[in-house]
């Protein structure tokens, strides 16, 4: 069996209409965005780990409602959100505050509960609690550790290939992982320690990808003849890599979707935002890297070919 | 050829043996998502920021050793407490069950005291003197209380016999007038009398004010050289007429927990109250017996945490044994209180800056329901290669076994964390170690395709997918290593299984794949046709 045998299909050819859309999606998802800033005061759905504050999971035996457990809570423990969450009987409850009067909040709802519920009526599966300066510190970390890693990258393909390749790979990969984040932001997914693990490896995974493109680029460059057009070359090379692109992030989201349909909680949306991920990184390897590449070329091109072009040629009578 | 070969099957048994010898001797270190726990950040804690770095760290370093001893004594499986940075401690505490009193137990300072009662008179002597100092500092709107009752005013009459003059002013003018009680005497006011020289009474919703009285640097410098205030730790009366005692004491301690050698929890016979016995070593039995016997009449207070738990009077020279009361605590209460003390005390007060409990059925669950996923994705993989590839793919799988046992043996091998992200990591790093075997397939085919024999093909194949391999697998050790560096928990448990991941994909994708394939075409002369 063999798919995408001979490919040849023209993918340069459709660079304007990819890059528009590209653009397209990203300015939408950026409106989004936007109207989430205004609307609920920030743009991403940040969690514990980076805002401060305290959240707890509970499961109930019986049935109860987000009303009810408002009433037991709501008074004495100001400001708290009831969510239900997960399987049945399971609700999340977050609070602002860390510790108020060096009580930790979430012992008080506990507590509260407590003077309702039986003691083994609920359970408590989980408490997050993060102090204000831990959760700055851990913001800062995440932002560095994104940044750091696109620019280490950078300067290893910078020594490995060359620059053109380098920005290009970056470029669209700093593409891919504005659209995951876009994205995480329009739906609202939770931005958790988990979720920045979860866009640092996409951005490990679209390298990866525009690279051994890439890779096939820079081969078939040193191959070609003079009179082969670049365009020709990336088409050829984005088409011999389409068996492997396709297979590799076949079996990946495979086992992704096995993830993202048996896992529960974080572990999900962990494998959702990776399945996007993975899509988006696919495709940009061939619709926004290499035309990028294909920019970057033509606009400052090799300093042989250059020079092969300048070179007088022989006038024959 | 065939000696390299040997080489090269020496080398990967020898590499699998290590992996599993790795994981018998260490096992996989499961994370506290997995197996429930509490995880617990603690900072010393410094409200006023004076102390310096060097101290911080100092008072750190301490506290670990502290919180590790006590951590032993209180009994949990494999707890981890570390220094994470120069000033901060991460104890993690797997399968705990009652967190409150575990916190309680690392939180305690559980610095012990021992100072004699002033029952001079300097302290009240130097009353009036303060009281003014706290006018000047607060001015007198600060003082003033509107809420005072003609009650409260008559019932401090009556009990505190001192500097009784001004007090009888009318109470409803007593908000305005600079006469007044509270305006003038802000502190003495709030002080009853006790009944025993160098105690008194504070009402329990006056308590918090005086305490800030007392903090004032005006203040403080008006204190008596040789004198120190301190409260009780429990209140004491009946209804709604609670009170907490102040105590005058002197401002050195003669003697401190350090000369602690045993505490043991205990009830007092009389009221079958818990308490907790301790007992000195020769050099504080020493001073012990020298002061009791110097004392006898006065007394002793035994100060916990800033706190008087008691200052019975001496009756006699008392030797290198003494108890401290709880009053309405329970046994556990006390059996901690023990532990601690036995353990050491404090350098400086922690508090918690982070805290995360995972209850045991989440951990569970996540297990299960990774270890499916683990389960269904490998199946995905091993049926999409061998479809695909057929016996090339089939060798692939068996090159993805292989990782898989590498993958155990390396995180056994680093005492790694497998977390939940980790789990989610790993099934990630399958998918994404096939692609470099789907790299080397895809090269082969196409110098079949070019006309080339199966071997040259396969040398070939191998040859070309190298450097994009080589370049990808870089690339996300990079991210790897910055995940490690900057991430804390859950992303680098992530961090960790994604840099073992990769280094243990490219041995067995790159090197145990090219043996079986060496090994699979060297039956053959001269293969025809190879099953990709």
């Amino acid at each position: 069996m063999r798919l995408f045998a001979n490919a040849n299909y023209d993918f340069l050819g459709r660079r304007k209409v990819s890059l528009t859309l590209s653009g397209v999606v990203l300015a939408a998802l950026l409106v989004v965005s936007i109207f989430w800033q205004f609307s609920r005061g920030s743009w991403l759905n940040y969690n514990v780990d980076f805002t401060g504050g305290t959240l707890v999971q509970i499961h109930f035996d019986q049935p109860t409602s987000v009303g009810e457990l408002r009433d037991v809570v709501g008074s004495a423990v100001p400001g708290t959100e009831i969510t239900r969450f997960g399987a049945e009987n399971e609700y999340l409850f977050r609070a602002p505050a860390f510790s108020e009067e060096g009580t930790a909040v979430s012992d008080q709802i506990v507590q509260v509960l407590g003077q309702r519920y039986a003691a083994d009526a609920f359970e408590v599966v989980r408490t997050e609690a993060v102090g204000p300066k831990v959760g700055g510190e851990l913001q800062q970390k995440a932002i560095i550790a994104i940044v750091l890693s696109l620019l280490a990258t950078l300067v290893y393909l910078a020594l490995r290939f060359e620059w053109r390749f380098g920005v290009a790979a970056v470029g669209a990969t700093a593409h891919d992982m504005l659209l995951a984040l876009l994205l995480v932001s329009a739906l609202r997914l939770d931005v958790s320690l988990t979720t920045v693990a979860a866009l640092l490896t996409i951005i490990g995974y679209s390298l990866n990808d525009k690279i051994i493109v890439f890779d096939r680029i820079r081969e078939n460059i040193k191959g070609a003849g003079r009179k082969q057009e670049n365009i020709e070359i990336f088409n050829r090379s984005i088409n011999e890599t389409l068996p492997r692109t396709v297979l590799t992030s076949g079996t990946t989201v495979a086992t992704l979707l096995a993830l993202a349909i048996v896992g529960t909680g974080a572990i999900q949306e962990f494998a959702l935002i990776l399945i996007a991920g993975i899509v988006i990184g696919t495709y940009s390897s061939i619709f926004v890297a290499s035309p990028i590449l294909y920019y970057i070329e033509r606009r400052w091109p090799r300093g042989e070919k250059k020079a092969t072009a300048k070179r007088p040629r022989h006038v024959t009578a | 050829m065939f000696g390299s070969l040997k080489g090269r099957i020496l080398i990967i048994v020898l590499v699998l043996a290590g992996a599993v010898g790795f994981y018998l001797k260490n096992g996989v270190k499961q994370g506290l998502d997995l197996q429930g726990g509490m995880h617990l950040a603690l900072e010393v804690d410094d409200p006023t920021g004076t102390m310096t770095p060097e101290a911080r760290a100092d008072a750190t370093d301490r506290a670990l050793k502290i919180i590790r001893t006590r951590i032993d004594q209180f009994g949990v499986a494999e707890p981890l407490i570390q220094k994470y940075g120069s000033d901060r401690i991460i104890v993690e505490l797997p399968g705990i069950r009652d967190e409150q009193r575990a916190k309680d137990i690392i939180q305690q300072t559980a610095f012990l005291e021992f100072r004699l009662v002033n029952s001079s008179r300097d302290f009240v002597e130097a009353l009036p003197r303060i009281d003014r100092a706290i006018v000047q500092a607060l001015g007198p709107d600060a003082v003033s209380r509107k809420d005072d009752s003609q009650s409260r005013q008559a019932f401090e009459e009556l009990l505190f016999r001192r500097n009784a003059d001004s007090a009888g002013t009318a109470a409803d003018s007593a908000a305005n007038s600079p006469e007044s009680t509270t305006e003038s005497r802000p502190l003495t006011s709030l002080l009853l009398d006790a009944g025993v020289d160098g105690e008194f009474l504070v009402e329990l919703g006056d308590v918090e004010t005086v305490k800030r009285y007392l903090e004032l640097p005006e203040v403080q410098r008006l204190i008596p050289r040789g004198v120190a205030l301190r409260f009780g730790a429990s209140n004491e009366g009946v209804g709604t007429d609670l009170y907490r005692r102040l105590y005058v004491l002197e401002a050195k301690p003669f003697m401190t927990g350090e000369m602690l050698v045993n505490a043991v929890a205990d009830r007092d016979p009389q009221f079958n109250r818990p308490i907790v016995n301790f007992e000195l070593n020769r050099r504080g039995g020493r001073i012990f017996e020298d002061v009791t016997g110097k004392n006898i009449g006065n007394r002793i207070a035994i100060i916990l945490d800033n706190e008087v738990y008691s200052a019975p009077v001496v009756n006699s020279r008392i030797g290198s044994r003494g108890q401290i009361e709880l009053g309405q605590a329970s046994l556990n209460e006390a059996n901690d209180l023990a532990l601690v003390l036995r353990a050491g005390s404090l350098p400086a007060p922690l508090k918690i800056i982070e805290e995360r409990t995972i209850g045991p059925s989440l951990g569970a669950d996540s297990i299960h329901s990774g270890l499916l996923a683990g389960a269904i994705g490998v199946a995905l993989v091993v049926l999409i290669m061998i479809s695909y590839y057929k016996l090339s793919g089939f060798l692939a799988v068996v090159g993805l076994a292989y990782y898989v046992v590498l993958l155990i043996g390396g995180l056994s091998a680093f005492n790694a964390t497998l977390t939940a992200p980790g789990i989610a990591g790993l099934i990630l790093s399958i998918g994404m170690a096939i692609d470099a075997n789907v790299l080397i397939f895809e090269r082969i085919r196409e110098e079949l395709a070019l006309g080339r024999s199966v071997r040259i093909a396969v040398d070939e194949g191998f040859k070309n997918a190298m450097s994009a391999i080589v370049d990808s697998n870089l690339t996300t050790l990079i991210t790897g290593m910055i995940l490690f560096q900057f991430g804390t928990g859950p992303v680098r448990g992530f961090a960790v299984t994604l840099s073992i991941g990769i280094l243990a994909s490219f041995f067995s994708a790159v090197y145990v794949t090219r043996t079986l394939f060496l090994l699979y075409l060297q039956r053959k002369r001269a293969p025809e046709a190879l099953s990709i």
